[in-house]
């Protein structure tokens, strides 16, 4: 499956699209399929995305996740600060 | 330390409008990320894994209590409470929120400090010894050349576009503390018929293809060094390789051309720039001179320390050296507990090591490219003080130099650029080596971990090195040996395969033991690997 | 039209003719310089130009900088041009290299220019554009 990933402009936060908007959770992540591209270039002139891009996941029981490590921890957070990270459950190596 | 006067502020000043002119331009659609990108680098702002991550300027590592209250304060008002201490005498905060940018950086601004080319294809902040001003091996205080050089590439317009970024180090003694030899540019200061000058290396560096800088000119007078610099630049600007980044450093132009060929083309091009009056008079360096002073040590002090305390008289041993001043010594805050991140302080302990700066230290700190703080001026009799203190605030792992006082950067946790996570593998050959004794017994053992090959936790410099690397998706970590980025300079060599994370740290275990068997008195793991080359340690490791 | 000039002289409108071109052509007044042509062709040939063309293909290619220094410090006092991926925030940097004219691909806000050009008050070194360095300041 094709996610999409990005960062908010104003705040940096790393984002998700959920087929409607941008959500902080990995976990509403939709599978866009094809449409990814379209669906950036939209995005990012309305300046809702920034830095955004493709990426290639999996759905897991806990729900889509991104098949490379850096994109893992990009949805997880710093694995060395679980206080920090938006989604600290995510297992960031592959089982 | 240097002191601004209304020149300096009002060019950071007027930076931080530009910034948030700028700032205004893109969260308004005015600019594109690909036009906005160059500019907020050049701020030091970065977008990275999880968020922006601003990097903020430490001038050749020296600040003062004031300035680091703010580093604290920034912290908690902008940050997550903490901030990393950088391989470049820098600080990182690394949840920044790009609409309160400008704020944060005027904020800097009002205790004379900034975030201006600490990153982006430009000249990035001037590094020197941590020990400038205390060691009694300095010719001179390297700092004030370090000083001119900041003002004199700051917003420098012919230089703000280079072919990649561009790393100046300055250090005035034999003993190299700074990796000076590892830069774009370095300078060793030097007497020669009682005039202080320096020599000029240039075109050394690490990342993909680390390289030892050559000497390009033997001497060059403090009269004559913007003028010299300016004609390396323009040399590098004009020449340097602007087709693959991976080979626009410096150090691949004075490699494909020879050393020879470059210094003929810089002297070509400063006897033409010495035409133009752009050095200063010699007072200029001397007005900055004078703001690096000998701090007013008290005389007749003891020159003895209490050990009576045998925890304390650990630290000393392991984290106190030597001061020129008869009753001082410089004290080495180490950032690297067990267990925990190399080089991250919390806004308390940023606050706490403010403080005790302002009571023992004659109000300077220093930040080290090994990721730890020095205090440069504090009196023997309060060093037992100092280090409750530290112990209290959690700063008093008595490890300098040690296995556990690892270099490490950032890696996958937090970086784009990143293949793997370094900060886990330093944790775990931390916890590894825990023991006290027995990294006492290993001795100076300096190892450090980069998590991808651009090398910013210098690896290459490393008696034992690590790089993350992506093999198919799956962390990997290879080994490197024999690097050293002190004056008996060197770069690492690749032992064999790489390992996974539980893999190396076991790896690493194993050639600590076959040092332990082979050394001979006196030897460092490093002196020993040069006698006996890589075999032994092959074959323990690879079996 | 986007572009901007900062001199009182009229505008050449002689043809802008390729480095390689012009030193041929003894009637050319005007020339392009492309990022990895070297400006000191030029130098024997300044008391015939009056318009120098600097090509910016792509604004991180900082190439075009050194350029314009070595011809205004060759004495070039003519029309110095920088044309190509200009932007707003590169003008400032450029003027203080001896760019006097811009010809940018997307046209400028003028007033956003405007405010560049007046933000920094004080330089820290010399350059083209006879700027007295801070230390010229303090030191007189």
């Amino acid at each position: 499956m094709k996610l999409l990933t990005g960062n908010d402009l104003p705040t940096g936060d790393v984002v998700w699209w959920t087929g409607k908007n941008w959500s902080l959770h990995v976990a509403e992540a939709v599978d866009v399929g094809d449409a990814g591209d379209t669906i950036l270039l939209v995005e990012e002139e309305a300046r809702r995305v920034n830095a955004s891009y493709i990426v290639d996941a999996a759905m897991t029981p806990q729900g889509p996740l991104p098949l490379h490590i850096k994109d893992r921890v990009r949805a997880a957070g710093p694995t060395v600060r679980q206080d920090l990270g938006i989604n600290p459950a995510i297992n960031i190596v592959k089982a | 330390m240097y002191q601004y006067d209304k020149f300096d502020q009002s060019a950071v000043d007027a930076r931080v409008e530009e910034f948030r002119d700028q700032v205004k331009r893109r969260l308004a659609g005015e600019i594109t990320e690909d036009q906005f990108k160059p500019l907020r680098l050049m701020n030091g702002l970065y977008l990275q894994l999880h968020a922006y991550m601003l990097r903020v300027a430490v001038p050749y590592g020296t600040l003062n209590s004031r300035q680091m209250h703010m580093l604290a304060h920034i912290a908690r008002k902008y940050d997550r409470g903490y901030g990393h201490f950088t391989t470049r005498q820098n600080i990182q905060y690394n949840w920044i929120k790009l609409e309160e940018c400008a704020d944060l950086l005027a904020e800097l601004a009002s205790v004379e400090m900034h975030a201006i080319q600490t990153s982006g294809n430009c000249i990035r902040n001037i590094s020197s010894d941590q020990f400038a001003g205390a060691a009694a091996d300095e010719v001179a205080d390297p700092r004030p050349w370090a000083e001119l050089l900041r003002q004199w590439s700051s917003f420098h317009p012919e230089f703000s576009y280079l072919p990649r970024k561009f790393k100046i180090a300055v250090i005035a003694s034999k003993e190299d503390r700074a990796a000076m030899r590892l830069h774009d540019i370095g300078l060793e200061l030097i007497m020669r018929d009682g005039v202080l000058g320096a020599k000029v290396f240039v075109g050394g560096g690490m990342g993909r293809t680390p390289m030892i800088a050559p000497e390009i000119k033997d001497f060059i007078r403090a009269e004559d060094l913007l003028s010299y610099v300016e004609a390396c630049l323009r040399v590098y600007n004009r020449y340097g390789r602007r087709d693959n980044i991976y080979k626009a450093r410096i150090k691949i132009l004075v490699h494909e051309i020879g050393a020879d060929a470059y210094r003929a083309q810089v002297e070509e091009e400063f006897a033409h720039v010495k035409t133009l009056g752009i050095d200063p008079p010699l007072a200029e360096l001397e007005r900055i001179t004078a703001f690096f002073g000998t701090p007013a040590f008290e005389t007749g002090l003891s020159d003895t320390v209490d050990r009576a305390d045998p925890d304390f008289a650990v630290w000393l041993d392991q984290n106190v050296k030597p001061h020129k001043q008869v009753g001082y010594a410089i004290a080495n805050i180490s950032l690297k507990p067990i267990g925990g991140i190399p080089g991250d302080a919390s806004a308390d302990q940023i606050d706490v090591m403010a403080t005790l700066a302002k009571h023992y230290s004659f109000d300077e700190l220093r930040v080290t490219h090994a990721q730890n703080i020095v205090l440069p001026h504090v009196a023997k009799r309060d060093l037992y003080a100092l280090w409750q203190a530290l112990d209290t605030a959690g700063l008093a792992n008595a490890n300098l130099d040690l296995i556990s006082d690892i270099i490490a950067c950032p890696g996958l946790d937090y970086c784009s650029l990143a293949n793997a996570r370094s900060i886990p593998v330093a944790q775990k050959i931390a916890t590894r080596f825990a023991s006290a004794e027995r990294q006492r017994d290993l001795g100076e053992l300096k190892l450090k971990i980069s998590g991808c090959i651009n090398a910013c936790g210098h690896h290459h410099a490393g008696h034992i090195g690590i790089l993350g690397v992506d093999k198919k998706g799956v962390e990997n970590y290879q080994l490197t040996f024999g690097g050293s980025g002190a004056e008996d300079v060197s770069i690492g060599k690749i032992i064999g395969p790489g390992f996974d994370e539980d893999g190396v740290v076991d790896a690493v275990e194993k050639a600590t033991d076959v040092y332990k068997t082979l050394r001979t008195d006196g030897e460092r793991f490093l002196d020993t690997y040069r006698r006996v080359g890589l075999d032994p340690f092959k074959e323990a490791i690879y079996g | 039209m986007g572009n901007l000039r900062y001199r009182q002289d009229s505008e050449s409108t002689a043809p802008v003719v390729a480095l390689d071109s012009f030193v041929g052509e003894t009637n050319a007044t005007a020339v392009r310089i492309e990022p990895g042509e070297d400006a000191r062709a030029l130098i024997p040939h300044l008391d015939r130009l009056s318009l120098v063309e600097i090509a910016f293909p792509k604004f991180r290619d900082g190439r075009g900088y050194s350029s314009a220094r070595i011809l205004r410090e060759a004495g070039y006092a003519g029309e110095l041009r920088a044309q190509g991926d200009v932007l707003v925030d590169q003008i400032v940097y450029m003027r203080r290299c001896g760019f006097d004219s811009f010809a940018p691909d997307v046209p400028l806000d003028e007033t956003v220019v405007g405010e560049a050009l007046d933000r920094f008050a004080y330089v820290y070194q010399g350059a083209a554009d006879g700027s007295v360095p801070i230390w010229k300041l303090r030191h007189g």
